[in-house]
């Protein structure tokens, strides 16, 4: 099973014919074909089918193919979305607000029809094999909503049932303790605060023991400690093997927890890069001098670097980043002490992914 | 079939319920027994037999079907809504859930607490009036019927619904007063020519006569055409239910 064929399909089963088919039993065969290793098997006597399906299982998860969405309203709210999600690894889709990310969220997890295209969830479509791909997912919504007079036990062992899970007291058990949700297991969900309901959210997405695991704004409002926690669960369910895909206004979320970032805005996908990529990419970097004795006008032979220099004349900044055609550091002390000018400090920093997404978002027409 | 999401919405349902006891058991108890109270006693001791059957007695089954169609509604809408207000609808769409699993859920679970409350409601009747039941089985067939119909007429309201208001609309402006004029509490015999026509386009006269004639065996319409009518709303409803999850109408656009 899950051998890659001619043309992106996959193998899906090799069966004696005399096997009477029943109808629906083998519900995605497009063909028949013979495969090398097979050649000694008389043909007459078994049939190779094979999937028109592309083959995700061995890096996509989540494979989102030209979704779009259009509200009544006549609101686009996406334009043509293609986006793969990898197995494994924690996705951060950045964007502002309206941008479409709990639109896209919505639709992979079933909550809102999408307009057209298609989105498969380890290989099963969100449409035609809902029940396969809904139980591989947990969603975390934006909002706090729960039902405010059912119990933290109670709840959560909805949640666990709603998705066809068998009663396990023990591993809801776990799940609450992990979340440090044990004390209040029979307390109503109206007593708790905000980031205990927080904490119950994730409780009822993780009950049902997903795959795949939304995090929308999963930290806003939320405090330092709380946050940290949640960052440190996100590492733990990372290890474990569970995809975990988040949308965020906090860039330094991302930038703590992403292996790959994607940047949404007015409904399309602008961007996806390695995070490490794409700030080697795109991020800037900067060089202060602190000089010993200000300078009134910079000297000719620097010219090149087009340097700033502070009103004070006390300081020099030179901005460069990894693609520029620009000279390098080394270049620029060596020319600096050439030119006879001493430094007492000297400061590097890189930008951030968030000086980083606003340039992206300037940059948008 | 995904049971397991069937059985958890049910007993969330049902414990709701048991949570607000005042509000779905004892409220409509104390409600039916003023009715008794009323026009069985006060009223009714004026009014002579109708159809061979006392005053008191006559009303039991209207009396009946008027919570069982005013509870079936009000439970179903209410369930459904409740998490829409609240947001945790996402849960359930988000689910590896049918929507034939949805509807056995929460129709089954607002149709049997409708059903318990009908039955409460025959228990405090007999301690006010002597009851006699001629067709049991129709007698429950009816019950169950008019409990499922309606709650899934209900679970229509809650999804049409935007607003509290709304909510409240169709059950106070439409479903209250064709139940009073449906025949609760007269014969519609004794209404004088057109309006004996004119009470025919009222669904509810078929379910109160169909239901009063399993207990009495005496009916204001024949009970082939009540049973019919009630089929014919029951399909209706089914089919709008079906349309609703077909398009996604206001609960996944």
């Amino acid at each position: 099973m899950g051998q890659t064929m001619p043309g992106g399909g996959r193998l899906v089963a090799i069966r004696p014919v005399f096997h009477r088919r029943r109808r629906g039993a083998w519900p995605e065969l497009s063909g028949s074909a013979s495969i090398a290793g097979l050649h000694k098997t008389p043909s007459d006597l078994y049939q190779v089918t094979f999937s028109s399906r592309p083959f995700f299982s061995m890096s996509s998860i989540i494979s989102i193919s030209g979704v779009t969405k259009t509200y009544a309203t006549g609101f686009k709210a996406l334009k043509e979305i293609n986006l793969d999600i990898e197995r494994g690894e924690i996705f951060a889709l950045l964007g502002p607000n309206g941008a479409g990310k709990t639109t896209l969220i919505s639709i992979v997890c079933g909550i809102v029809n999408r307009s057209s295209g298609s989105v498969t969830v380890d290989g099963h479509d969100i449409g035609k094999d809902y029940r396969a791909a809904r139980s591989l997912i947990g969603l975390v919504p934006q909002e706090l909503t729960i039902d405010a007079f059912e119990t933290v036990w109670a709840t959560v062992n909805y949640s666990r049932g709603l998705f066809g899970k068998a009663p396990n007291k023990a591993f809801v058990e776990k799940v609450l303790r992990d979340l440090s949700l044990w004390d209040k297991k029979d307390a109503k969900a109206i007593t708790l605060s905000g980031g205990m309901k927080r904490r119950l959210m994730i409780a009822k997405a993780l009950s049902h023991e997903p795959r795949v695991l939304f995090l929308d704004e999963p930290t806003a409002g939320v405090d330092v400690e709380l946050r940290q926690d949640m960052w440190a669960m996100v590492r733990r369910l990372r290890e474990d093997g569970v995809t975990i895909i988040l949308t965020t206004h906090y860039i330094e979320e991302a930038e703590a927890m992403a292996d790959r970032v994607g940047v949404i805005n007015k409904g399309e996908i602008i961007l996806v890069e390695g995070k490490a990529e794409l700030m080697r990419k795109l991020g800037r970097k900067q060089m202060t001098l602190e000089l010993r004795a200000p300078l009134k006008a910079l000297p000719d032979g620097l010219s090149r670097y087009a340097l700033e220099l502070s009103s004070d004349g006390g300081q020099l900044t030179y901005t460069y980043d990894n693609q520029s055609d620009r000279p390098g550091v080394a270049s620029l002390i060596r020319d600096l002490e050439a030119a006879g000018l001493q430094y007492r400090d000297l400061d590097t920093k890189n930008s951030s992914l968030e000086e980083i997404f606003v340039n992206l978002l300037r940059q948008e027409p | 079939m995904n049971l397991r999401a069937v059985w958890a919405i049910y007993r969330v349902e049902m414990a709701r319920a048991f949570r607000t006891v005042l509000q779905s058991i004892i409220s409509p108890v104390i409600s039916t027994s003023l009715y008794f109270v009323v026009f069985g006693s006060a009223i009714g001791s004026r009014i002579t037999e109708i159809d061979g059957i006392s005053y008191g007695a006559f009303i039991v089954p209207g009396l009946m079907m008027l919570s069982l169609l005013t509870q079936s509604i009000s439970n179903a809408s209410f369930a459904i809504y409740f998490p829409k207000f609240v947001g945790s609808i996402y849960e359930l769409l988000s689910a590896p859930v049918s929507y034939l699993e949805i509807i056995i859920a929460y129709v089954g679970g607002a149709a049997t607490k409708s059903i318990m409350l009908g039955l409460i409601i025959l228990g405090t009747a007999a301690l006010f009036v002597p009851l006699r039941i001629e067709h049991p089985f129709w007698m429950i067939a009816f019950l169950v019927l008019t409990a499922v119909t309606f709650s899934l007429f209900g679970f229509i309201i809650g999804i049409w619904a935007k607003t509290f208001e709304q909510l409240q609309l169709v059950p106070l402006l439409i479903v209250t007063p064709l139940t009073f004029l449906g025949g609760s509490f007269y014969s519609i015999h004794m209404l004088p020519g057109i309006w004996k026509t004119i009470t025919l386009f009222n669904p509810v006269v078929y379910l109160i006569s169909g239901f009063r004639w399993s207990f009495y065996g005496k009916a204001d319409v024949s009970v082939g055409v009540s049973l019919g009518m009630t089929l014919v709303f029951l399909a209706a409803c089914i089919a709008i239910v079906a349309w609703i999850f077909r398009t996604g109408y206001r609960l996944r656009n």
